[in-house]
């Protein structure tokens, strides 16, 4: 065979190859577009299950869903912007550094249903109870609820947010960091200074991308908070001293429904997976777009930090 | 590499031409800084050793030397960012005003205080010009603070930069020229007020018009500054300095008045590198 037919064929084979990628993309998301926009209206985002979750809405499972995102960014965000820092910062080589990159990094590969296994035993069993025995008066913290699915999900996406803000603070031009250093600034006047500043873009890159990743969790959930079906929202009312005034508040204490989770028991846990398809659709599309919705907003973010340096 | 062509480049008189010293070259200036059996090691490489040489007050001095002689090393470790981000091993001693910058419990930020350094490539924050200058001042939280303002057009118009830039002092220093930038930079030296000022090769990513303005700048501010200059270009060394120190394979191998070097070396292998048989 000639060099020209070879080169040919691979240029249509890896062509192929690439192009099968898109088709999986194109498929997976088409079918579950197609399947998931007919039950999506206004009416199906904004109300609960009815009888006996094979009808109505998903409502709870949306809320739930965005209430342990969030209260999971909480928690994971400043420890791992912290650890970043001091990995990148201050530990230089260090034996400790080494151990903690070695942690990061082995904790990023462990599967997302140990993380469940491991919520259980050390946030409800060993913390949570801990608690309750310490305040008395019963069970209120060691058992499932919001709280303790979204602190397994913090660690789940620890290393996630790790790795990137490690990687927008190696990415500040060391020339910055000595310009500062020899102006007299102390190490701790640099970071917040010069190389936060700097990394704040890569940072919430991250971030983003680290929420995405953990608001489609289903099994470190599984065990320490989300519920089958909940007839309420996980809120509870504070009443203002005073005013007379009662506030609506997250409760993290109770549990909550959530969107995968809702997939999840939906399609094998139903009474009939079958009537209970279009429902399936319905929530996969949401999800999926919540997904979507945060990854591009990650891209643009980082976009319009590359177009403009920052000042300031 | 550059090959110096010319058999000595020509020692600065232009001030002689405007008439009555402009420089009173002569009498001994009090030392600023002194290297005494100087050595220094990163780890498994060493960078200096046995230096032993003394900086004059409120007077240019150059380094020069083949690439990798150490030359960046010795500025560096006047204000001691050689170390930072590895182990270093110093031996001898480094006084300034007599006191040694490596004796336990030395101040680091006092330290590079009063001993600021202008960098080889121009590193400005990608903040605003004004950010820019006014950065130490602000680290440094001085009574100075009261007026940020003087101090940034101060250290701008020291800088000869204030004219090109003072309409637009909001804007991104990163939007400067290279040469501006690097003016900027020696304002952002300027504006904490040091005692000396390091230079690692300045203006060797700027072009001719930008390194004769900044040579001008050196000029200027060695009435008020003690100034060290690293530089791979020995025409500038001739230019800008008052002493000359040449440095061969992290050893010195001669300082002297920058006049001498240039023209009557002590050792063969400064002639040799000055005349362009090496290097």
């Amino acid at each position: 065979m000639s060099r020209a037919v070879v080169e040919q064929l691979a240029l249509g084979l890896l062509r192929g190859l690439a192009m099968m990628i898109l088709l999986a993309t194109v498929l997976l998301l088409g079918s579950i577009a197609v399947g998931g926009a007919r039950v999506i209206d206004w009416e199906f985002l904004t109300s609960g299950p009815t009888e006996g979750m094979t009808e109505g809405g998903i409502f709870p499972a949306i809320f739930g869903t965005i209430c342990i995102t969030l209260l999971m960014i909480f928690m994971a965000l400043p420890l791992g912007v912290c650890a970043a820092i001091y990995m990148t910062e201050y530990s230089g080589t260090t034996r400790t550094a080494r151990l903690i990159r070695a942690s990061v990094n082995n904790l990023a590969g462990v599967p997302s249903i140990v993380f469940g296994l491991f919520g259980v035993g050390f946030f409800i069993l060993f913390i949570g109870r801990s608690i309750d025995a310490v305040r008395g008066g019963g069970l209120l913290f060691g058992q499932p609820a919001m709280l303790w699915a979204a602190a397994t999900l913090a660690v789940l996406v620890l290393p996630v947010i790790i790795v990137s803000t490690a990687e927008a603070l190696t990415a500040v031009p060391r020339s910055h960091r000595e310009a500062a250093f020899a102006l007299g600034a102390t190490r701790w006047q640099t970071v917040s200074r010069v190389v936060l500043p700097q990394a704040r873009a890569g940072i919430l890159t991250g971030s983003i991308l680290s929420i995405s990743r953990g608001a489609g969790e289903t099994a470190p959930i599984l065990f320490t908070g989300c519920a089958y079906f909940l007839p309420r929202l996980p809120v509870v009312h504070l009443s203002v001293p005073l005013t007379g005034l009662s506030i609506p508040m997250i409760n993290p204490l109770d549990q909550f429904m959530e969107l995968s989770y809702h997939i999840f028991i939906m399609a094998t846990q139903s009474t009939d997976a079958a009537v209970t398809r279009p429902i399936q659709y319905g929530t996969t599309l949401v999800l999926v777009g919540l997904t979507v919705l945060l990854n591009v907003s990650a891209i643009g973010l980082r976009a319009r930090y590359r177009r403009r340096p920052v000042t300031r | 590499m550059t090959r110096v062509t010319m058999a000595a480049p020509t020692v600065r008189s232009r001030a002689g031409a405007a008439g009555a010293g402009v420089r009173p070259d002569t009498g001994p200036a009090p030392v600023k800084i002194a290297f005494h059996d100087m050595g220094f090691s990163y780890p498994g490489r060493r960078a200096l050793a046995a230096i032993t040489l003394e900086v004059p007050e409120k007077r240019v001095t150059a380094v020069i030397g083949p690439s990798g002689c150490g030359k960046s090393t010795l500025i560096k470790s006047i204000n001691r960012i050689a170390e930072i981000g590895t182990e270093v091993e110093v031996e001898g001693r480094v006084l300034l005003d007599g006191r040694d910058l490596y004796a336990p419990g030395t101040d680091l930020v006092d330290l590079r205080r009063r001993v600021g350094m202008v960098f080889q490539k121009p590193n400005p924050f990608p903040k605003s010009i004004y950010e820019n200058v006014a950065f130490g001042p602000r680290l440094h939280g001085d009574a100075v603070r009261a007026d940020l303002d003087g101090v940034v057009e101060r250290s701008l118009r020291q800088a000869a930069l204030w004219d090109e830039v003072s309409d637009r002092l909001k804007t991104p220093a990163m939007e400067l020229s290279g040469g501006q930038q690097q003016r900027l930079c020696i304002a952002r030296v300027l504006a904490v007020d040091p005692e000396v000022i390091l230079m690692d090769e300045p203006c060797s990513a700027l072009d001719p018009i930008s390194t004769a303005r900044i040579e001008e700048l050196i000029e200027v501010l060695r009435e008020r500054y003690t100034v060290v200059i690293v530089t791979h270009n020995m025409q500038q060394a001739a230019r800008v300095s008052d002493r000359t120190a040449f440095l061969l394979n992290g050893a010195l191998v001669e300082i002297d008045e920058t006049e001498r070097i240039f023209t009557t070396p002590a050792d063969r292998r400064t002639e040799d590198y000055i005349t362009g048989r090496f290097g």
